[in-house]
């Protein structure tokens, strides 16, 4: 009787979350899959099966503008990904230096983008790096470097990389907080032993510390997989749903937008929309897949 | 008691309804953002001062969002009782779908002429789905005080345009031209769409490209990115980068001589300006030639199909039919040119010069708005990358031309 009892508070408990999870993310994402398979003739929806993606990635004027948005995703990412580890590792390791002053005000103030809006940050910016009213342009000819100045998001070889950076700049918080969170959490006793072994300074560093945040590093990266290839806002904001200049700064995010809402005289395709939006989907879904299954089972951890 | 509580309650809900019934409230979805103040103060007063039981709400979003935030609210069934109308295809889908009502019988109507209306016609012309508010006229806007400080006289042909142009350069106290490829549409529009009637000459030229009788790889279509590619070098530093806003403030500021101009500018630098502007007609390539002007057909107003107040709405729109709308909107709006058929007299000197060329030209409309804009690719948006490579000089204007026209031609039948 008593283990086959219906534990009900259990379901009376998650059923909130289940319900507010399953109307505003599961059904949308499930219907968005189901929509990409319908196309529109005359007013009425009709079923297609996957003509929408042979649309997609065989017919060239849409294929070369998914490739390329899908390029600059890559771009994107490999950008946050060499930029935000590094700096963001450095950060944390100088902030959890016990004779550093101030410690809190600089976590504050490096942590404050990230809670500010995109759309206040790529205003922000476009203001700071424009040519016309920038302070870029003054504080490079200050130093005397007026001659490295460009009208980077004007540029198509620049501005994809500069937006990049921008977003890096607002994120940089993230990693920081989680490295400095692994960092703190290292037992003295390990790095008194080690001292012990004779392994001090930047030695220490390499080969005590780099290992035990590895799984740190690991989370981070697919978080910034997952929000890379999920960004909109920040390109929006800055470039509009063109992405110019010359489609360069275009992503599948902005890409998905114009084809699924239209732009000034391109009339909405809800359907190819939602066609790329699958495509998205599944592109993170490996990519998560990829980490949890190669990844993740092989990184050492250890326990205190 | 429970009884003479009852009807209390009755009287008060009957008393209720009689007030909602009394104030109807139509919503105004719009574009227009910068006209919010014009129609509190101005429009709406002027129209419930006559129909006190109509309460009028304009309540507009960001340009660039209108069109996909209007097609979600649409299709959602919230969005508001009258709808501003985007000219041509945007609007005709909106109509096709059965979003905006037929409003062919209103009263209304009969003050505009069949060119007017053409831009919210279903395509045999049966049914007409917007009432026609205004056009824009394009042309260039200058600034008199620096044109009189280097002894330059306005300019009438495309040489003397260029000789103007390298003369303010070459003073460098002002930068020749303020226009930036960052937001993409001034190129096109203010641009390509600015320049180019005078040869394809004006609506014989729109024509025939889209009957296929003109290629977009013919001269009289690739000559005004011949001339787009000379503008890249007026344009100052880092033109590349400079938003739309930008151009604005450096025009309005005065470090600017030259803006090439939509005359929906006008009120807003009337009130930025403390220099004295001047206005003058895109220039033809050689002296002599006849000049054409894009009179383009931009803004109109339909009603919602499912709008629970369609009655209010038929007596509003038929309003904004008659003289009285045409005069307030012409004048506090000036740039805004009245499409209907009264004589509508403008105060501002600005508002007129660009009015005096529907005299002495030939009008047109935008070449990409009718029909050409329907498939993908979409004629107009690859127009704007198009005419910002050219001012770039990333791409020649013969192979701009070639690419636009290949990709007319993969969907739209008669240049196939």
């Amino acid at each position: 009787m008593g283990s086959s009892r219906i534990k009900w508070h259990i379901v009376v408990f998650l059923a909130p979350a289940v319900l507010v999870y399953s109307a505003v993310m599961v059904f949308p994402l499930f219907n968005t899959l189901r929509l990409a398979l319908y196309t529109e003739v005359d007013q009425s929806r009709v079923f297609v099966g996957l003509d929408n993606f042979r649309t997609l990635f065989g017919d060239p004027l849409w294929s070369d503008a998914f490739w390329n948005a899908l390029g600059n995703n890559f771009w994107f990412f490999f950008i946050h990904m060499l930029v935000q580890n590094p700096i963001g590792i450095v950060l944390a390791a100088m902030l959890s230096h016990p004779r550093l002053r101030f410690a809190a005000f600089y976590r504050s103030a490096i942590f404050i983008p990230t809670i500010l809006s995109f759309v206040i940050v790529g205003f922000a910016w476009k203001l700071i790096l424009s040519p016309i009213w920038g302070i870029a342009p003054d504080m490079l000819s200050a130093i005397g470097l007026k001659s490295l100045y460009a009208p980077w998001l004007g540029k198509e070889e620049y501005a994809l990389t500069t937006l990049a950076l921008v977003s890096v700049w607002q994120f940089i918080g993230i990693p920081m907080m989680l490295i400095y969170a692994a960092l703190l959490s290292i037992p003295e006793e390990i790095l008194e032993a080690a001292e012990v072994e004779g392994i001090t300074g930047l030695a220490a560093f390499w080969k005590i510390k780099l290992p035990l945040i590895l799984p740190s590093i690991g989370i981070i990266s697919i978080l910034t997989f997952v929000g890379n290839f999920n960004a909109f806002d920040l390109i929006y904001a800055a470039q509009g749903a063109l992405a110019g200049p010359d489609f360069s700064t275009d992503i599948l995010g902005t890409f998905m937008y114009r084809t699924f809402f239209g732009f000034q005289l391109q009339l909405g395709d809800p359907h190819m929309g939602s066609a790329i939006a699958t495509g998205m989907f599944f592109i993170i879904l490996a990519g998560v897949c990829m980490y949890l299954f190669l990844i993740q089972t092989r990184i050492r951890r250890y326990q205190f | 008691m429970r009884k003479t509580s009852l009807t209390v309650i009755l009287l008060a809900s009957s008393a209720l309804a009689g007030a909602a019934q009394a104030e109807t409230v139509l919503t105004i979805e719009s574009w227009r953002n910068d006209d919010l103040a014009l129609w509190q103060e101005k429009i709406i007063p002027a129209f419930e001062a006559q129909n006190p039981d109509i309460k009028i709400k304009f309540s507009p979003s960001a340009p660039a969002e209108y069109n996909a935030a209007l097609n979600a609210k649409l299709d959602a069934g919230s969005a508001g009782d009258l709808i501003t109308c985007r000219p041509f295809d945007t609007s005709l889908g909106l109509y096709d779908a059965g979003h905006l009502a037929d409003l062919s019988d209103l009263g209304g109507m009969a003050n505009f002429s069949d060119v007017a209306k053409s831009a919210w016609q279903s395509d045999d012309g049966s049914a007409t789905f917007c009432v026609p508010m205004a056009s824009v006229i394009h042309g260039f806007i200058y600034n008199k005080d620096a044109f009189a400080e280097l002894g330059l006289s306005v300019p009438t042909t495309e040489a003397e345009f260029f000789e103007v142009l390298g003369k303010i350069k070459e003073d460098g106290n002002y930068i020749p031209m303020a226009m930036g490829t960052n937001d993409q549409w001034e190129a096109a529009t203010m641009g390509y769409n600015n320049v180019g009637p005078n040869y394809w000459k004006g609506e014989e030229g729109r024509l025939a490209l889209i009957d296929g009788s003109q290629k977009l790889t013919d001269e009289a279509w690739v000559a005004p990115y011949r001339q787009l590619a000379k503008w890249g070098e007026y344009l100052g530093d880092g033109y590349e980068a400079q938003t739309y806003p930008d151009s604005q403030n450096l025009f309005t500021l005065g470090r600017a001589a030259v803006y090439p101009a939509g005359s929906w500018e006008i009120s807003g630098f009337n009130n930025l300006a403390d220099f004295e502007m001047g206005a003058f007609k895109p220039p033809v390539p050689n002296a002599g030639d006849d000049c054409y002007i894009s009179d383009h057909t931009d803004i109109a107003i339909g009603m919602n199909a499912a709008s629970p107040n369609a009655e209010a709405a038929r007596t509003f729109l038929d309003w904004v039919g008659s003289e009285e709308f045409a005069t307030i909107y012409a004048n506090a709006l000036p740039g805004f040119f009245s499409l209907s058929n009264f004589d509508v007299a403008m105060e501002d000197p600005l508002a007129q010069e660009f009015v005096s060329w529907r005299g002495e030209c030939g009008s047109t409309i935008r070449s990409t708005y009718q029909i050409l804009s329907r498939g993908t690719p979409n004629l107009e948006n690859e127009t704007w990358n198009a005419s910002v490579q050219v001012i770039k000089g990333e791409e020649s204007p013969e192979d701009a031309g070639k690419r636009l026209q290949d990709g007319l031609a993969t969907w739209y039948a008669p240049h196939q």
